[in-house]
C-alpha cells in the first residue's frame, strides 16, 4: 500500500464530491437548501453514460448530464422559490425523483460495453515536483484538473466580484438585497440551477472518468448526501470544501487498499486475514461524515459563524422578517 | 414600493388579472383532500408519460398494478404484508416530522431492528423450545430497543452539537446495513450463504393461514400478527400526538419552536425522546418483517421501506390513522412493482408523487383569484 497512490486516487475520487459540494455551496449561499444532490448526481451519471454510449462522445455526455441535472434542480427551484414550499421536504422529494427517474431511464445501461472515457493526462514540468507532482499532476483525469481550477475561481467569484456580493447578499439578507434592486428570485433560481449543473458534472465525472459505468443506485452510493454534509463542514468556503472532498476521497480509497497487504504498521493486518472486517471499514466514510459534522458545528458555534442567515427560508416580497 | 409607471405606448392587456393571495383561514378538510387527490392523479399522468417515453404501455402497467395487488383475497393479503412495515415506518416518520425533526434514517432503524430481533434467536437468548409469546415479546423489545438506540445517536448529536439530523440519520442507514452485513457474512452465515439459518417455527409471528383449520377461508393468507402491532401503534401514536401533553408539546415545537421555548418546553429533551420513539417504531417494523415474513436474517429485507415511509407520512399529512390507509396503497405499489419492467418504476412513481404533493401544498396556502381588470 503506497500512500502516494492512495492520495492520488483519493484526489481523483474526491473530485466527484468536490463538484457536488461546490454546487451546493453556491445554492446554499443564495439561501436555498437543496437536499436533492444524490438524485441529481444519479441523473447526471445516468445521462452522461447513456449519451456517451449512444454517441461515443464523452464531452457531449457531460454537457447533457449537466443540463439534465440542472433541469431537475429547477423543479426544486420552482417548488421552493415560486411556490415557497418547505425546502427540506422538496429537496428530499427531488432526491427520490432523480433516483427513480435515473433507474427507469438507465434500465439496461449497465450491460453496455466499454465506452470512450474522458481523457487522462500528465502535466509536464510540474509533475516532476517530488511527491506533490505525483499526487496532483500525474496521470489524472481532465476532470480533476478542472476541479483544481474551479476552487479558486469559486472563491474569487463569491468573495471578490460584484455578482458574488449579490449572491451573498441574497443569502444573508434578501430584503435588503431586494431594496438595492437585486432580483432575489432570479438570483436564487440561477444558483439553484448552478448547483444542479455541478451535480450533473459530479455524476458525469463518476460514470465517465472515476469509476466508469452505470451501477444503478450504487453508482453514487450516498456520495450526494456526504456532499451535503461536506458543505456544512466547509463553512461555505470553497477551499475548505476542497480539503473535505479530497480527504473523503482518500478515505474511500484507503478502505479499498488497506485490505491488500499482509502487514500493517508492523502488525499482521486483520483486514487481510479476515476480510469480513471490511464491513466495518465500509462504515468509515459515513461515520466520518457524522464526526465531521460534529466538528463543523462546534467550530461554527465557537467562531459565531455558519450558515447563510436566510438559508432555508423562502423570500416573500413585502413580508416582514428576512 | 411605488407603483411602476409605464410611460410607453398603451399595449394590449389581458382583460383578466390573475393574482395570488395568501389564505387567511384554514382550508376545509375536503378541499385539502381534493388537492391531494389532484396531486396523485397528476403524478400518475406524468408517470404514464415517462413509461410511454421509455416504450412501455402505461395503462397496462397500471392495470397490472391494480390486479396484482387487489385482484384476489390472496394478493390483498400479500398487499397487507407489504403494508405492515410501511405503517410502522410511516408512523415513525409522522411522529418525528410533526416536530419538524427530519428522521430520514428509518431504513437503518428498520435494519437494526431486524438485527435485534434476529439476535434473540441466533445468539440464542432463548432456547428454541421457548413459548412463541415469549419469543415475540423479547424480539419486539430487542427490535425496538436497537431502533431507539439508532435514533438516539442522531437525536443526541442534534441536541448537544446541533448536528443536522437529516445527514446523520442518513449516514446511520449505511452504517446499519454494513453492520448487518458483517453478521450475515461472518458470524451467522449458514453454509457459506449470505443469510442466517431459518428460524424455528416457535419464533414466527402467527399468520392467518395458521388458523386455516378453524376458518377455512384463511388458507394460504400470509397476513401476520405484525398488523396488530401496526394498528395498535397507529392508535397509540394518535393518542400521544393529539391527546397527551407530550404530543401537545411536540406539535407546539413543530409549529412554533420559539413559542415552545418561551413556554418552558425543553426542545433538546424532546429532540432526543422523539428520535428514540421514532427509531423504536421503525425498529419494530424490522422486527415484524423478520418475525412475520423473512424468518431469517439476510441482506435483502427491505425494498426501501424506510424511504417509502417518508412519502407515506407526507401523503397522510402526518396523521397516524391516515398512515394506515396510505400504507395499504403503497404496499400495493411495492407488491405489484416487483414484476414491473423497468424495475425502477415504483421508485419513480413514489418520487413523482412526493414532488407533486409538495408542490400542491401551494394551493393550501394561497388562493388564486382571477378578477376582471377594471378600467384605468
Amino acid at each position: 500500500m503506497d500512500l502516494v497512490i492512495v492520495i492520488q486516487a483519493g484526489v481523483a475520487s474526491g473530485t466527484v464530491l468536490l463538484f457536488a459540494t461546490l454546487g451546493e455551496l453556491f445554492t446554499e449561499r443564495s439561501g436555498v437548501l437543496n437536499l436533492g444532490l444524490e438524485g441529481m448526481m444519479l441523473i447526471g451519471a445516468m445521462s452522461a453514460f447513456s449519451v456517451t454510449v449512444a454517441t461515443g462522445n464523452p464531452w457531449l455526455g457531460l454537457v447533457v448530464a449537466m443540463l439534465a441535472a440542472g433541469l431537475i434542480s429547477l423543479i426544486h427551484g420552482f417548488i421552493t422559490i415560486t411556490l415557497q414550499s418547505d425546502q427540506v421536504v422538496s429537496g428530499l422529494s427531488v432526491s427520490f425523483l432523480g433516483t427513480g427517474l435515473s433507474l427507469v431511464l438507465g434500465e439496461g445501461l449497465s450491460k453496455a460495453g466499454t465506452i470512450s472515457l474522458l481523457p487522462k493526462f500528465t502535466i509536464p514540468l510540474i509533475s516532476q515536483v517530488p511527491i506533490l507532482g505525483d499526487i496532483f499532476f500525474t496521470n489524472q483525469s481532465v476532470m480533476v484538473y478542472i476541479g483544481y481550477l474551479l476552487v479558486p475561481l469559486s472563491w474569487y467569484y463569491i468573495n471578490r466580484t460584484r455578482p458574488g456580493m449579490h449572491l451573498r447578499a441574497v443569502g444573508e439578507f434578501p430584503a435588503a438585497a431586494d431594496a438595492l434592486g437585486i432580483n432575489v428570485y432570479a438570483q436564487r433560481y440561477f444558483y439553484t440551477f448552478v448547483g444542479g449543473i455541478m451535480c450533473g458534472l459530479a455524476g458525469g465525472t463518476i460514470s465517465l472518468a472515476i469509476s466508469p459505468g452505470w451501477f444503478s443506485e450504487l453508482t453514487t452510493a450516498g456520495q450526494g448526501w456526504i456532499a451535503v454534509g461536506l458543505v456544512i463542514f466547509s463553512q461555505w468556503d470553497p477551499y475548505r470544501a476542497m480539503l473535505g472532498a479530497y480527504t473523503f476521497g482518500a478515505l474511500r480509497r484507503l478502505i479499498l487498499d488497506i485490505q491488500g497487504p499482509t502487514m500493517l504498521l508492523g502488525f499482521s493486518n486483520p483486514f487481510y486475514y479476515n476480510p469480513y472486517y471490511g464491513f466495518f471499514l465500509q462504515m468509515l466514510p459515513y461515520a466520518f461524515t457524522i464526526i465531521v459534522l460534529v466538528l463543523g458545528s462546534r467550530e461554527a458555534m465557537r467562531k459565531r459563524m455558519g450558515a447563510p442567515a436566510a438559508l432555508g427560508l423562502p423570500y416573500i416580497r413585502g413580508q416582514r422578517g428576512l | 414600493m411605488s407603483e411602476h409607471v409605464d410611460l410607453r405606448k398603451p399595449r394590449f392587456r389581458f382583460p383578466f388579472k390573475v393574482s395570488i393571495e395568501p389564505r387567511l383561514q384554514e382550508v376545509p378538510r375536503w378541499y385539502s383532500l381534493l388537492i391531494t387527490l389532484g396531486a396523485i392523479i397528476f403524478s400518475l399522468l406524468v408517470v404514464a408519460l415517462v413509461i410511454a417515453i421509455v416504450g412501455g404501455d402505461p395503462w397496462r402497467t397500471y392495470a397490472h398494478i391494480a390486479k396484482a395487488s387487489f385482484g384476489s383475497l390472496g394478493v390483498i393479503s400479500d398487499t397487507m404484508v407489504k403494508a405492515i412495515p410501511l405503517m410502522l415506518v410511516g408512523l415513525a416518520c409522522s411522529l418525528a416530522f410533526r416536530m419538524r425533526l427530519w428522521n430520514i434514517g428509518a431504513e437503518g432503524q428498520f435494519f437494526i431492528g431486524a438485527f435485534g430481533a434476529s439476535a434473540i434467536v441466533l445468539i440464542p437468548v432463548l432456547p428454541e423450545t421457548a413459548p412463541t409469546w415469549l419469543f415475540i415479546l423479547l424480539m419486539a423489545i430487542a427490535g425496538m430497543a436497537l431502533g431507539a438506540i439508532w435514533g438516539f445517536i442522531p437525536g443526541f448529536l442534534k441536541a448537544r452539537f446541533n448536528v443536522n439530523e437529516i445527514i446523520s440519520t442518513l449516514m446511520m442507514n449505511y452504517i446499519a446495513v454494513a453492520f448487518n452485513n458483517f453478521f450475515i457474512y461472518a458470524i451467522w452465515s449458514e453454509g457459506g450463504f449470505q443469510m442466517s439459518k431459518m428460524f424455528p417455527r416457535t419464533t414466527w409471528l402467527p399468520r392467518l393461514t395458521d388458523y386455516a383449520e378453524q376458518v377455512p377461508i384463511f388458507r394460504g393468507l400470509t397476513t401476520h400478527f405484525g398488523l396488530v402491532f401496526a394498528l395498535l401503534a397507529a392508535v397509540i401514536v394518535w393518542l400521544i400526538l393529539y391527546r397527551s401533553r407530550w404530543g401537545y408539546e411536540i406539535r407546539l415545537i413543530g409549529d412554533n419552536p420559539r413559542a415552545a421555548e418561551y413556554a418552558g418546553i425543553s426542545i433538546k429533551k424532546h429532540t432526543v425522546l422523539v428520535m428514540m420513539a421514532s427509531g423504536a417504531l421503525a425498529g419494530l417494523a424490522g422486527m415484524s418483517e423478520i418475525g412475520g415474513v423473512v424468518h431469517r436474517l439476510q441482506g435483502a429485507i427491505s425494498p426501501g421501506y424506510g424511504f417509502t415511509g417518508i412519502i407515506v407520512a407526507w401523503l397522510a399529512k402526518l396523521n397516524p390513522l391516515a398512515v394506515v390507509i396510505v400504507s395499504v396503497l403503497f404496499g400495493a405499489l411495492i407488491l405489484a412493482g416487483r414484476e414491473i419492467q423497468p424495475s425502477g418504476i415504483p421508485k419513480m412513481i413514489q418520487g413523482i408523487i412526493l414532488v407533486s404533493l409538495i408542490a400542491s401544498d401551494f394551493f393550501l396556502r394561497y388562493r388564486i383569484a382571477i378578477t376582471k381588470r377594471g378600467e384605468e
